[in-house]
């Protein structure tokens, strides 16, 4: 009753639709990998100019250091961005958990293990309170996140200062300083850019295997969609933004190890830094599309710049005229993408 | 009067819904019998999507009754009305354009890996791109690549995605809200032929829609809304456009008034 039938060819379908694309098509629609070559590139660029100090282990470590607290926010900031939300919160939550880290270690006292986990604790636990407060107002509330988390940016930071008295707190564990701070593994790769990869890592593949990340893009791409199809949106949000607060956290924590200090004054630019370096790195700000492999060279593409001018003599200041040159572009495509695609 | 003897497959006796002061369904009753395919008519304002949302469980009904095999039922959510094996494809289709077909085929019922992988969370893309393309294959969707996301493909082929999504798991009734509204010619006679192929499965098709012809085609059973109320049933083969119209709009009365 049913073999025969079905194999009755259907009359062919239009012919506008999904054809062969040239090839550069296909390279920037898959946007990580086009992203990934223009870091190549820079490196490529550097190397030549200036083969003798840029191409070495001690650059390479300055480098993946002054990124891998940025790529921890970043990481985060991914998976909000995919929502079609937006952080604006994550340098001041960097700070406030920073702060409250360094005060439950204060409490306990000492310079011992327990110590620092325990701020690690403080840290994750207050950050992701802060990304709790960014989710429930942002998915029951239904303020705009560009609103809640400009709101909180402030809040986090007004908090910090009220509970410091807006002085830096620098009774930091010098075991924190001198391990996650300033040790390396093996004596070679400094242990905030092993944690920072192995987030990265982490969230990853929790984004691109998981249902949890399924849920993300699904959220992104058509949220009265997903909710038709039985997620619940409003958790989901508010666990997306509570991932993003913990990673803040985390990056409060990293930040008190490897600068010996709460850096209150410090992140007032590092929620639009993380921005720049998920876009950078192909992720949609319509929402629905990205990848961390992205925002890994989207983070590395300004950090590169910037050792790369300092080496090769260029002005610094040159970074951020380029790396916001980057930013445009890398919309630019994403909007070319788009539009070939409606 | 023919259909009188079978149980239906899923009925709406005198359902009333307000929304404020707007009375949307005023006593409405629908029938879908096992393995037909029923159009829901009706002018603009008639009802229809209201009916077809309480039937899918999106409202649930200020009044009257709903029941599934002839068994009184209550839907209080989608979920539950896809328990019952009840599943609408919407004419926004509800894809998420972003992502591949076979990810819609399984949003929010994703298949997972098998063990501890699974427990973790983790996604057997690989099962539901081949189940999605025997399903696609079967039902005569063509998808050139599988791999792209609904958003690069044409308005037949999100359709075929919809409607192969609502297939797989229904197993009573699949409601089609103005399936061709938005498609071209060769796209609606895909649809069409769509329709019927979902019917030889067993499956019954309830389709919405103002297109006349495209009803008197596929239609075995022609329901009339009209001010929130059946007002006209015609079995195929006994009605002409003039008539069905005609229900639609008032302009003929009909003994099918009884509340």
């Amino acid at each position: 009753m049913s073999a025969p039938a079905e194999s009755i060819a259907a009359p062919d379908d239009d012919l506008d639709g999904a054809q062969q694309q040239p090839w550069w098509a296909k390279l920037v629609g898959g946007s990580s990998i086009w992203i990934g070559l223009i870091l190549v590139g820079l490196i490529a660029a550097f190397a030549i100019v200036e083969p003798s100090s840029f191409v070495s282990i001690a650059n390479a470590r300055n480098i993946s250091t002054d990124a891998a607290i940025l790529l921890v926010l970043a990481t985060g900031q991914t998976f909000v961005i995919i929502t079609a939300g937006i952080d604006l919160s994550v340098g001041s939550v960097l700070v406030f958990a920073g702060v409250m880290s360094a005060k439950a270690m204060d409490w306990v006292g000492g310079d011992g293990t327990g110590t620092i986990v325990v701020g690690l604790i403080s840290a994750l636990f207050f950050g992701g309170v802060w990304g709790w407060v960014n989710g429930f107002l942002i998915a029951k509330a239904n303020i705009t996140p560009l609103i809640v988390t400009l709101g909180t940016f402030g809040m986090a930071l007004g908090a910090a200062l009220v509970i410091t008295g807006g002085i830096d707190e620098r009774e930091i564990p010098y075991d924190l300083i001198d391990t996650v701070g300033t040790g390396r593994l093996f004596g070679e790769v400094p242990w905030l850019v092993v944690i920072a990869l192995v987030v990265a890592a982490l969230f990853g593949v929790l984004l691109a295997k998981t249902r949890f990340g399924r849920f993300t893009y699904a959220v992104g791409s058509n949220a009265e969609a997903a909710r038709r199809a039985g997620i619940g949106v409003d958790r989901h949000l508010i666990k997306v933004y509570m991932v993003a607060g913990t990673l803040a956290g985390l990056a409060g924590w990293l930040s008190l190890a490897r600068f010996g200090t709460t850096t209150i004054g410090g992140h007032s630019t590092d929620n639009l830094q993380s921005i720049t370096a998920v876009v950078i790195g192909g992720t949609s700000l319509f929402g629905g599309i990205g990848s961390i492999l992205g925002t890994v060279f989207g983070v590395f593409i300004p950090a590169v710049l910037q050792n790369g001018f300092v080496i090769t003599g260029v002005q610094p200041f040159w970074q951020q005229i380029a790396v916001g040159a980057v930013l445009i572009a890398a919309v630019y495509l994403d909007q070319l993408r788009r539009s070939r695609n409606r | 009067m023919t259909a009188g003897e079978r149980t239906p497959l899923l009925e709406a006796r005198g359902v009333v819904k307000s929304f404020g002061r707007v009375r949307a369904l005023r006593g409405a009753n629908f029938t879908v019998f096992p393995g037909e395919v029923v159009a829901l008519v009706g002018d603009n304002g008639a009802g229809k999507s209201t009916l077809v949302k309480t039937l899918a469980g999106v409202h649930s009904p200020d009044e009257g009754q709903l029941l599934v095999d002839g068994e009184p039922v209550d839907f209080n959510s989608p979920v539950d009305a896809r328990a019952h094996g009840i599943e609408v494809v919407y004419q926004d289709l509800a894809l998420a354009a972003e992502l591949p077909p076979a990810a819609n085929l399984y949003l929010g019922r994703e298949l997972m890996r098998r063990g501890l992988l699974g427990k973790l969370g983790f996604i057997d893309d690989k099962a539901m791109k081949r189940a999605g393309d025997r399903s696609f294959h079967d039902l005569g969707v063509r998808i050139q690549d599988t791999n792209a996301a609904v958003a690069a493909m044409s308005g037949g082929q999100r359709q075929g995605v919809a409607v192969a999504r609502a297939v797989m798991w229904a197993d009573r009734v699949v409601f089609m809200d103005e399936p061709t509204a938005a498609l071209g010619v060769v796209q609606t006679r895909n649809v069409l032929d769509l329709i019927l192929r979902v019917r030889e499965r067993g499956i019954a098709v309830v389709l919405i829609s103002h297109n006349m012809p495209e009803v008197l085609e596929v239609a075995d059973r022609v329901e009339v809304l009209r001010l929130g109320r059946r007002v006209a049933r015609f079995e195929r083969g006994n009605v002409t456009m003039e008539e069905i119209v005609g229900a639609m709009t008032g302009a003929i009365e009909h003994k099918e008034n009884h509340a």
